[in-house]
């Protein structure tokens, strides 16, 4: 039960790629596979631990006011998440700007409370909150992957494109420099999502002929 | 003026919240079916930033920022309470659109029926607070500014989602293959048209 509970959001039931929820704060912090990591790590720690903490109140919260606890349930770790950041790790932080806030507003973090934590145990939804936190970190990583590697040559700062294929050293080769503009965030996303679905597909075929 | 009239245009054109930040896309992506429906998430989307964007301004510059709670007593001048921010900004969003649901729903009924359903969804709208933090962030100068921004995002927000679902709605006589329809091809059509708004990135007054 509960290692399904952790595998689904992974793939099948992905919540960026399948479901379309938290696309919102994220896809401006791909540019770079450094600050992209120290996203997904952060929302993985805020979807866990929000889950966890009102599946533990969820019989006492009455149903009329829960959006607003679940906000400032949230809101607190986020905080927390903020002032840690910018504490040890100050050049990411800048780097990140509003998007840490923005963590707040993650259709991830509301959806999963809403959909899970407010009807299961403590311990269940810290593991739901965390697959999802990763299975978001997945797709974030894998964009930031493909926009670092074309638009800079580079992972995670390391270049990765000898010094001489460059055309400055005599090579043939250039950065693409559309991969660091927004729009091609928007469009690895498509692209990603086709082959998830693709592959969804191909797995129901399967079970279905099964 | 010439500053209030440059926030606007940048804010519509060339910091567009959709196009350059990705924010509120998930009501982007989930409401833009069809022109009407997205034309009434793009005006409720304009209306909470003119109401929510001046508060919070107030709020941070009088109450938030280092140092502000001096006018009230000398002894505070060293207090900082911007770490308080992101609790304080949600909350007021939160509070203000459920006001404003209340207010519309008693004088203004028509209004109430095209908007009713959407604005409980834009408490959460990223767009929202991801204008409350923009705005902390570049430290608008006055008020005026303010509004110009929140217009301007506002507006900006409006004509994408708009665009997007006119698209939409024509895409859906046309032959994608079948991963790729809903989700996929909605992404690439908003990469494309952010391309195209890219243009606009030499914008200056």
């Amino acid at each position: 039960m509960n290692k399904r509970i952790f595998l689904d959001p992974l793939f099948k039931n992905n919540p960026v790629s399948v479901l379309a929820l938290g696309i919102c704060s994220a896809l401006a912090v791909t540019v770079k596979m450094e600050p992209a990591l120290v996203m997904a790590l952060s929302v993985t720690l805020v979807t866990g631990f929000s889950g966890f903490i009102l599946s533990l109140l969820r019989n006492t919260i009455p149903d009329r006011i829960r959006i607003i606890v679940q906000l400032i349930v949230i809101a607190t770790l986020v905080i927390l998440v903020d002032l840690i950041l910018k504490a040890f790790a100050y050049p990411i932080s800048k780097q990140l700007s509003v998007f840490v806030g923005l963590i707040i507003t993650n259709c991830i973090i509301m959806g999963r409370i809403e959909a899970f934590a407010l009807h299961n145990k403590p311990f269940p939804s810290l593991v739901d909150g965390i697959a999802n936190g990763l299975g978001y970190g997945i797709i974030l990583v894998a964009v930031s992957f493909f926009r670092e590697l074309f638009g800079s040559g580079t992972l995670m700062g390391y270049p990765l494109i000898p010094e001489k294929w460059y055309v400055a050293g005599g090579g043939f080769y250039e950065n693409n420099g559309l991969f660091i503009l927004p729009p091609m965030a928007l469009i690895v996303v498509g692209l990603i999502v086709w082959v998830f679905n693709a592959r969804n597909a191909k797995n129901d075929k399967k079970a279905w002929n099964k | 003026m010439e500053q209030i009239i440059d926030i606007f245009v940048r804010s519509v054109f060339v910091e567009n919240m959709i196009f350059a930040y990705f924010l509120g896309m998930c009501s982007y992506l989930a409401v833009s079916k069809t022109v009407k429906t997205a034309s009434g998430l793009g005006l409720a989307v304009i209306f909470v930033l003119l109401i929510t964007l001046p508060v919070n301004y107030l709020l941070d510059r009088y109450v938030l920022s280092p140092g502000a709670l001096a006018q009230i007593n000398p002894a505070w001048a060293t207090v900082d309470l911007s770490f308080l921010s992101y609790i304080l900004f949600i909350a007021v969003i939160a509070a203000m659109v459920q006001l404003v649901e209340m207010v519309v729903e008693k004088y203004a009924p028509a209004l109430y029926n095209n908007l009713g359903i959407f604005l409980p969804l834009i408490a959460v709208n990223c767009a929202i607070l991801g204008g409350s933090l923009f705005m902390q962030e570049r430290a608008y100068q006055n008020i005026w500014q303010v509004l110009a921004f929140a217009l301007g995002s506002g507006f900006g927000w409006f004509l994408a989602i708009v665009s997007i679902a006119a698209i939409r709605e024509k895409l859906s006589y046309s032959n994608i293959p079948a991963p790729m329809r809903g989700l996929g091809i909605a992404f690439i059509i908003t990469g494309l048209m952010g391309i195209a708004f890219m243009s606009f990135m030499g914008i200056q007054f």
